[in-house]
């Protein structure tokens, strides 16, 4: 059960027109495990979802999901994956009880009601069961939608952006349930912005410009980016920051608090280059590169291949 | 290749149960559809008329002497009547004016040359379909013309002494179903099925792409949803719409215009029923088709003009030339008209309204797998 696959695919591939938003993407999420989606702003993390739940079709690629051929079973795949899209898509016009209330009926949940009101309930909604789902604030729509989806239990969830406008709280309450669902079997694909997230996932895939960058458990993906880092504490550091920047051997010189971390993947040349600054007051230490490192990282060195 | 699910009543009633929700929730367009038909009764109130010609006519021969066979060349030659029958009765001529098919029947009694040569002065009875006046008017006013002339002609020589006097026919002139011509008998309705073409259309051909707008579609189709739960779901609560547009009119031909009801009601609400189902699959379909709200709009238009146009509604049907009035014949609103004007005005029964019921059947059959087939499973 545990080595069960819930999401192998290979090639994916699709295009607009000239545009090729995913770029034959392969990915492999275990059951149970939770795969952290990563990419800047248009690099295919939406696309990619939708090719997986047969909302739009691959141009090339084949695979499976939860074990079902996402190129010709996306019927049935649909009945055992819960999508959240990016955009909030429930019915402005129907209330919240009306919109988990078509959902459930829609997938056959048995005691629908109880099965209604206990989500409600969960989200604390139950005094505006009957507010239009459009007039809610931005964040209590992401939380609708997220119970929404989930309501007929699926065994893979495709969250698009889930936590987007939802504030500390909410996404810490999101993320221990994620971790709880997750470690009753239940598949997560969560495509997200913020690094804090990323860092709870089991497994990350790394996307940009429709291409996969890195792929694998987040100790892996952070070792594939082969990038050191030091973290510098003293006065003013951005004038010192500055000064990094200018030198081409640094990639990398960012404020993290009363710190600043600086990271380049060659380490012998960081070396050389921050020599002349290691001195009072400045205390340098070596650290593990973090997240964001690795993902400004990656970003920056698309930009360089392009410039190629 | 891609494999489909079943058509499920429980998720097809789901849907019922949302559009119906969303359809009550939306009061404006909920009030337009109540007071169009209101408005459209008001502005058609006066009839456009104008003249047309090559009416069918039956003739029903009692006599076949030299005159009466002058007599029926003479009607038969002028541009207003074309004879389509013969018949044999009084009851089957009867019968072929209530299904339409007939809109004059000419009688000549028996001994009717027999009698025109003793100067007798032999009564000729044309009976004529009242229900649309507009399309009757001129061909009965010249009828009287048409006899005389053609009479001048035989009555030359030794038949001369019938040509002074009084003239040597009697005509009558009978109008069926509808004695005085008000056309207000024939608006009203007809005004039903303009109606219903109109905002049925309308109102489904932006159910998809309304969908499709507000982003909703994504979540819909990331449900298992069969395409015809979601077409067919989408349209039922406007039959309902559709009913309330039908009680309104039908209450204001009877109780402002006293336009009568010869008929049955029931057979005219299941009529309507038809009709209402055809018009809100071609709406479906049309929302299949369209990439946005404001195409899926100007599709109705581009299918209501025609059809306002070539039913019969606006101008007689038997005035347009041929290849309109084989486009009209595939329009489901021209079969309404002739429906809704069969049941209220003459009394018409299943029988007659049949052969104009299931060509709205058919209609609504294909434009549903039309729609079936278009819709799309996928964003893109
Ligand atoms: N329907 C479409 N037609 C044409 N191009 C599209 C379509 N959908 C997406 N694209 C393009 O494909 C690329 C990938 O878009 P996508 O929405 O998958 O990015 P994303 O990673 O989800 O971005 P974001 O983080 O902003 O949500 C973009 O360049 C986008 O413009
Ligand atoms: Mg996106």
């Amino acid at each position: 059960m545990a080595d069960e696959l819930a999401i192998n695919v290979h090639g994916m591939t699709k295009r607009f027109g000239d545009l090729t938003a995913v770029d034959h993407v392969d990915l492999v999420v275990r059951a149970g495990e939770i795969c952290g989606f990563l990419g800047p702003n248009g690099s295919g993390k939406t696309t990619f979802i939708r090719m997986l739940c047969g909302l739009l079709r691959a141009d090339e690629g084949s695979g499976t999901c939860l074990g079902y051929d996402v190129t010709t079973e996306s019927e049935t795949i649909k009945r055992h994956v819960g999508y959240m899209t990016q955009r909030f898509s429930f019915w402005d016009d129907l209330s919240i009880a009306e919109n988990l209330d078509f959902v459930a009926r829609m997938y056959f949940i048995k005691n629908r009601r109880p099965a209604v009101r206990e989500t409600i309930e969960r989200l604390g909604l139950a005094e505006r069961r009957n507010q239009l789902a459009g007039q809610l604030s931005g964040g209590w729509k992401q939380r609708l939608a997220l119970a929404a989806c989930m309501i007929h239990q699926p065994r893979l969830l495709l969250l698009d952006e889930p936590t987007a406008g939802v504030d500390p709280k909410a996404r810490r309450e999101f993320w221990e349930e994620i971790h709880r669902l997750a470690g009753e079997g239940l598949t997560f694909l969560i495509a997200t912005h913020y690094m804090d997230e990323a860092e709870r996932c089991h497994r990350l895939a790394f996307i940009l410009k429709g291409r996969l960058l890195a792929h694998g458990m987040m100790g892996e993906v952070i070792g594939q980016a082969r990038l050191t880092t030091w973290s510098v504490s003293g006065p003013d550091l951005l004038k010192l920051a500055e000064r990094l920047r200018g030198n081409p051997a640094v990639e990398q010189a960012v404020p993290f608090g009363n710190m600043l971390h600086v990271s380049s993947p060659d380490a012998a040349a960081l070396e050389r280059a921050i020599a002349p600054f290691h001195t009072k007051p400045y205390e340098w230490h070596r650290i593990d590169s973090g997240l964001e490192d690795v993902f400004i990282h990656f970003m920056d060195q698309s930009k360089d291949n392009v410039s190629l | 290749m891609r494999k489909r699910h079943e058509f499920s009543p429980r998720r097809f009633w789901a849907i019922v149960v949302k559009e119906f929700i969303q359809m009550r929730r939306d009061r404006l367009t909920f009030l337009m559809m109540l007071s169009m038909p209101l408005m459209q009764l008001i502005l058609f109130g006066y009839a456009i008329n104008s003249d047309p010609r090559h009416l069918p006519a039956g003739v029903l021969m009692g006599d076949h002497g030299p005159q009466a066979r002058t007599l029926l060349h003479a009607i038969g030659n002028s541009s207003y009547f074309t004879f389509v029958r013969e018949l044999d009765t009084e009851q089957e001529g009867r019968a072929a004016i209530a299904r339409g098919e007939i809109q004059f029947l000419i009688s000549i009694p028996e001994n009717f040359t027999r009698d025109l040569l003793r100067g007798d002065r032999p009564t000729l009875l044309i009976e004529a379909d009242g229900t649309d006046p507009a399309a009757i008017g001129n061909a009965v006013s010249t009828s009287r013309l048409l006899l005389n002339s053609a009479m001048r002609h035989d009555f030359q020589g030794p038949l001369g002494y019938l040509s002074g006097g009084p003239d040597p026919i009697d005509l009558r002139i009978q109008t069926l179903y509808n004695p005085e011509g008000i056309t207000r008998y024939n608006i009203v309705p007809g005004l039903m099925g303009v109606v219903l073409t109109m905002t049925m259309i309308m109102i489904t051909g932006l159910g998809i792409t309304r969908e499709r707008e507000r982003g909703t579609m994504e979540n819909l189709l990331s449900m298992p949803a069969h395409p015809a739960e979601v077409l067919i779901g989408k349209i039922i609560p406007y039959i309902l719409l559709g009913y309330i547009q039908v009680g309104l009119i039908l209450g204001t031909a009877y109780g402002l215009f006293h336009v009568p009801m010869m008929g049955s009601l029931a057979l005219l609400l299941a009529a309507a029923f038809v009709f209402i189902i055809a018009n809100l699959a071609m709406g479906i379909t049309f929302s299949t088709l369209a990439k946005n709200q404001l195409q899926a709009v100007q599709m109705a238009y581009f299918f209501f003009l025609p059809s306002i146009m070539l039913s019969g509604f606006m101008f007689p049907f038997r005035g347009m030339p041929r290849w309109a009035q084989c486009l009209g014949e595939v329009l489901p609103l021209t079969h309404f008209l002739r429906i809704t004007r069969g049941i209220m005005l003459k009394g018409n029964g299943l029988p007659e309204v049949w052969p104009q019921l299931w060509p709205i059947m058919l209609f609504a059959a294909l434009v549903l797998v039309i729609g079936v087939k278009r819709y799309r499973q996928t964003l893109d």
